[in-house]
């Protein structure tokens, strides 16, 4: 997995302060890049060929921190731009038009509501919340983002009590299913996004996070 | 769907694993980190470290630690024992666990999962409950310090109450059926398990898989946590997951 001669990837991973990114930092490092923790938008250059947003707290704060640094700006210029952009978490959330969680708007950049999970049930159990642990991704689209990966699904791992709904067809990259299918991770040219968590899904998060950086290099 | 989830448990004591796992490949039986990596290519789906360190100058070792475990595995990794303030729970997170798990200190300070929820978010707050059946009635205890000290909680008031605080997981150790390896406590899991929103981990009990399938099946657990059936190279994880798999049950293989 690790590349040892080929050159890295340098990767701009935005610290707004929220937790901590040693994970993300790593399985980064490991799928082939060169990783720079950024406090700041104006510390983001043109010579970084990704950036990351890892979104973890609560989408209020995360929206707060946002704004008040800037990132909002350089996130929106930078997916317009379609440079290579892969958001974990609150970090794919965050990019559609409005959240339930603390009825908050979202930087709005897609067209697409976070929801929270309703009760359901499932074989005759209450299903849990958050849902929490590993899933099935089943992918919808195709193409070099999911080299050496499963079409038919590959497990990866979730925390989340959210999800984003009504979701552009044409952007969801996968599905998964917890009481009904919720999508999992969209894509839109070179902007990935995902509600699972790569860097916590040991080798199929670490290929995944690799295919991006390799789509980031090309 | 959402698999079952095997956890596998190290108790950490000054750093060192305490009754080191028994694999062959291993050339350090003591090292955490290097039990940590074993369990991640037998495919376990979480792992917990728990600090039996008595002393506090242990903590740093455990960060220590943590920081290596997490720089070298990437699945989730919760750690508990000893962790008594926010500030304790954020020093924890910084060095890289997922998730804390908190026993005694929410208990006697029930705030600090309300205020650790609300800051780090109720993903990262499991709290540890270890049960003892009340004898001769159908009613569980709340106990702290190592099933030592019985307390007023009612064992559903407290899972209930937790969850209110802003608990994201429940990690449910029967006292009764810890190290006796003759199966999870199911009714006790069942209970808390419908009474709370929330996952529940199931502990204490664990000698062969069928236990397992019982406490999942029966008990409706979300995961289930062990230590000595896989610490001692009894089963591996991989095993335990096709047994649960032919039994029906979803989970990562």
């Amino acid at each position: 997995m690790e590349q040892s001669c080929a050159k890295k990837t340098r990767v701009a991973l935005i610290d707004y302060g929220m937790g901590n990114l040693r994970s993300v930092a790593r399985a980064l490092e490991k799928s082939g890049g060169a990783v720079r923790l950024v406090c700041d938008p104006r510390e983001v250059t043109d010579a970084d060929r990704a950036l990351v947003f890892p979104g973890q707290g609560a989408i209020v704060d995360c929206m707060d921190c946002l704004k008040r640094t800037e990132f909002a700006t350089l996130i929106r210029e930078w997916i317009a731009a379609d440079r290579p952009f892969f958001g974990v978490c609150l970090g794919l959330q965050a990019l559609f038009e409005h959240s339930e969680e603390g009825n908050c708007a979202g930087l709005g950049i897609f067209p697409g509501q976070v929801r929270r999970f309703a009760p359901m049930e499932e074989n005759g159990r209450a299903l849990k919340i958050p849902h929490m642990g590993w899933n099935t991704a089943v992918f919808r689209q195709k193409g070099p983002l999911l080299e050496n990966l499963r079409p038919e699904g590959e497990d990866f791992y979730f925390v989340h009590s959210y999800y984003v709904d009504a979701v552009a067809s044409e952007m969801v990259l996968c599905e998964t299913c917890y009481g009904e299918n919720f999508v999992s991770g969209i894509q839109r040219g070179r902007c990935i996004a995902t509600q699972f968590h790569p860097e916590k899904s040991q080798a199929k998060g670490l290929q995944l996070y690799q295919n991006f950086l390799h789509l980031a290099e090309n | 769907m959402l698999s079952v989830r095997i956890i596998p448990c190290l108790d950490v004591k000054a750093g060192r694993v305490v009754k080191g796992l028994q694999f062959e490949q291993l050339r350090d039986v003591g090292d955490p980190v290097e039990a940590a990596r074993a369990y991640q290519e037998q495919g376990a789906d979480e792992l917990v470290f728990l600090d039996i360190t008595a002393s506090s100058d242990g903590r740093n070792i455990m960060h220590e630690v943590v920081e290596r475990t997490a720089s070298e595995i990437f699945m989730p990794l919760t750690v508990g024992g000893g962790l008594r303030s926010v500030e304790d729970i954020r020093a924890m997170l910084n060095a890289g666990a997922d998730k804390v798990s908190l026993n005694t200190a929410a208990i006697q300070n029930p705030d600090l999962v309300l205020q650790a929820a609300k800051k780090f978010g109720n993903q990262c707050i499991v709290v540890a409950i270890d049960a003892r059946r009340e004898p001769g009635t159908d009613s569980w205890r709340v106990y702290t310090h190592g099933g030592r000290n019985r307390t007023d909680l009612d064992v559903l008031d407290w899972a209930k109450r937790v969850v209110e605080l802003g608990a994201g997981e429940i990690l449910l150790t029967s006292m009764d059926c810890d190290g006796m390896q003759s199966g999870y406590d199911i009714e006790l899991t069942r209970r808390v398990s419908e009474a709370a929103s929330v996952p529940v981990i199931a502990s204490g009990g664990a000698g062969n898989l069928d236990h397992l399938v019982d406490v999942v099946r029966d008990g409706k657990a979300s995961a289930v946590l062990a230590a000595s059936i896989f610490h001692f190279g009894t089963y591996t994880i991989r095993q335990a997951k096709e047994k649960l798999r032919d039994a029906g049950m979803p989970v990562r293989l």
